[in-house]
């Protein structure tokens, strides 16, 4: 002991106070802001070039599809069958297709009831899956149980296959029915995914400390064990929106999707079918913006899969 | 083992009703009538209607509809079509033809994916795993049937290289092009699943010990690494079976095969709602015991369920 330092007494086993200032200590980081798990994210994100990359695609094709007009001026549903199948010109870059309805303004207005699609059945399956799944993990017991097992049954069937049964028997043929029947099949992944993270989150301090500040369970779930459980959810959702595009197109293509006179990507691709060999480009342009488009949503799924999977963070 | 075996196979009792039974209600619950739309806009007599009615049980109640069904599967009669043949004798014919196309395909993304996933995994952040990176993306970014068109055109039309259409007998040399078109999807999904998990295996503490303990590379590759990385993937071969049947639906319809997806495909083209029903839960049905099949496959792999009591 340095001989300079004051004589201590024995007994003090605890520093006395004004020895460790407690409060500032405490005050270091106060005045900073804190960090959650979105603003790490969005760190993390906003250094990626695929980030800004698939972005600026979605924000172009949601452009599109609300404002078709500002693209092109020429209407979809014009048919001139003497240009059936005829290659590009000017003012019709993209050529005919075998109605004679110029492709680059199909193209251009079938973006909306893809989107629609993509977008609503997000939406639904999103909103079941969080709620059901999340009732499911926090409550347990015989609720959990029973959810447990009516998703098992529908998760037996795969999505596009229920459609296929329903979309050929449904006589209402439109965007809402095909994203209704889709989300209907495909719930359980999300409800499955929200009740695996709110059963982990559930054992977190937090939610003892909720409980013990008096905060009823309902609101502890909606408040705490919900927010902090949405991070593998929203990956899931961003992808799934992708393949809901997807499967809107095929039902389409199969026939019992959107109806045959319908402005969609799906029902061109099928159409143009039977000019494969003539006019291979008819085929070509809707399914190059139907790629393009489920293309942007998976890119935009992996780099936030990468941001909010801490795994993933580590790793690159 | 057994117990596990066992327990699954309980556990697949009541999923196959409850699917079934899913399927059922939600084609009978629906606002359109059945029969009305087998005739499409033509309005078909009311005698006409009292006699399909009664021959689809459409008369009884929805549940009575449902046993009759159901006791019908398990006599290995599966109802008639709506051109009155019956549709176990259909998918007698049609299910081989299928079983081909999707072993075939199955093998193709299994080999393919996981080679190209592990060398992927192995050499992370070179050039290889860069490229199989973006082209799985854009693999799975392009639908089965746009592969189906490309390939069919490329190979089938310009190069002639294989038949555009496959014959009634569907020979294995014939589903070759098909498979392919059909494997696509989850050929991608399996490269980018076994090159995540053989890249974090390859930093895991067993590799380090089997390293640190003299074992050749190619021990540590072949057996640690590898087989560790395949248990994902053959979770993934469970689900995609699924997927596999919807692309069946369309990669038979576009080669004109005449398996369970092409009669799917023709009856959804022409409208024929019992037919569609009666296929698809066969469908169902399949899928359930391939995953079933997958489960055990996967009991084999991974040591936690092989001993597990």
């Amino acid at each position: 002991m340095p001989s300079n330092a004051e004589p201590r007494q024995a007994t003090h086993y605890v520093a006395p106070i004004e020895e460790t200032p407690l409060q500032e200590v405490d005050q270091v980081n106060v005045d900073e802001k804190t960090r959650s798990t979105w603003s790490d994210a969005w760190d993390s994100m906003r250094v990626r070039p695929m980030f800004w990359i698939s972005s600026i695609l979605i924000l172009l094709i949601i452009v599109v599809a609300i404002f078709p007009g500002l693209f092109t001026h020429v209407d979809p549903r014009e048919a001139v069958l003497a240009k059936s199948n005829e290659g590009p010109e000017a003012g019709h870059i993209l050529g005919f297709n075998r109605q004679g309805n110029d492709v680059y303004a199909r193209v251009i207005w079938g973006t909306r009831n893809s989107l629609i699609v993509g977008v609503v059945a997000t939406v639904l399956v999103s909103v079941v899956g969080i709620v059901i799944g999340a009732l499911a993990g926090f409550f347990g017991g015989w609720l959990d149980t029973i959810v447990s097992r009516i998703a098992d049954i529908f998760f037996s069937i795969p999505t596009v296959l229920g459609a296929i049964v329903i979309m050929s028997v449904i006589p209402a043929r439109n965007a809402l029915t095909v994203a209704l029947v889709l989300a209907a099949f495909a719930w359980p992944q999300i409800a499955r995914i929200m009740r695996g993270a709110v059963l982990s989150a559930k054992q977190s301090d937090y939610v003892t400390a909720s409980a013990a500040l008096g905060v009823s369970r309902f609101t502890t779930l909606v408040r705490h064990v919900i927010p902090n459980s949405l991070a593998p959810v929203i990956v899931v959702a961003t992808v799934s929106l992708g393949t809901f595009i997807v499967a809107e197109a095929t039902l389409s293509f199969l026939g019992i999707g959107l109806p045959t006179n319908a402005l969609s990507w799906g029902v061109d691709i099928g159409n143009a079918q039977q000019s494969i060999r003539t006019a291979p480009s008819t085929i070509f342009w809707p399914s190059a913006a139907l790629s393009i488009t489920v293309l942007a949503f998976l890119l935009l799924g992996d780099v936030v899969r990468d941001a909010l999977d801490p795994k993933a963070r580590a790793r690159r | 083992m057994l117990w596990y075996l066992g327990k699954r196979l309980l556990q697949l009792i009541p999923v196959f009703f409850g699917a079934t039974f899913l399927i059922y209600f939600m084609v009978f619950s629906l606002p359109g009538d059945p029969i009305a739309a087998l005739f499409g806009d033509r309005q078909p007599s009311p005698q006409v209607i009292e006699q399909l009615r009664a021959q689809y049980n459409l008369d009884k109640p929805f549940i009575v509809q449902y046993l009759l069904w159901v006791g019908g599967v398990f006599r290995g009669d599966l109802g008639l079509t709506y051109s009155g043949l019956p549709v176990s004798s259909q998918l007698a014919q049609a299910f081989p033809i299928t079983a081909r196309l999707a072993l075939l395909a199955l093998a193709f993304e299994a080999v393919a994916g996981i080679v190209v996933g592990v060398i992927a995994g192995l050499k992370k952040g070179k050039w290889f795993d860069a490229t199989a990176l973006v082209v799985s993306l854009l693999l799975i970014s392009v639908p089965t049937f746009v592969v189906g068109f490309v390939l069919q055109y490329v190979f089938g039309i310009n190069l002639g290289l294989f038949r555009v259409t496959v014959s009634n007998q569907a020979p294995w040399s014939e589903l070759v092009l098909p498979a392919i078109v059909l494997a696509t999807v989850s050929f991608a999904y399996i490269v980018r699943l076994t090159r995540a998990s053989v890249a974090e295996n390859v930093s895991a503490d067993f590799v380090r010990t089997a390293t640190a303990k003299g074992l050749s590379r190619r021990r540590v590759v072949g057996v640690h690494i590898f087989r560790n990385s395949l248990i994902p993937v053959v979770t993934y071969l469970g689900v995609d079976i699924g997927s596999l049947m919807v692309g069946a639906v369309v990669t038979e319809g576009i080669f004109n095969i005449h398996g369970v997806g092409g009669t799917v495909f023709q009856a959804v083209k022409l409208g024929e709602g019992p037919t569609v029903v009666s296929f698809v839960a066969v469908m169902v049905i399949i899928f359930m015991l391939a995953n079933l099949l997958v489960d055990l496959l996967y009991a084999v792999l991974d040591p936690r369920i092989r001993y597990a009591k």
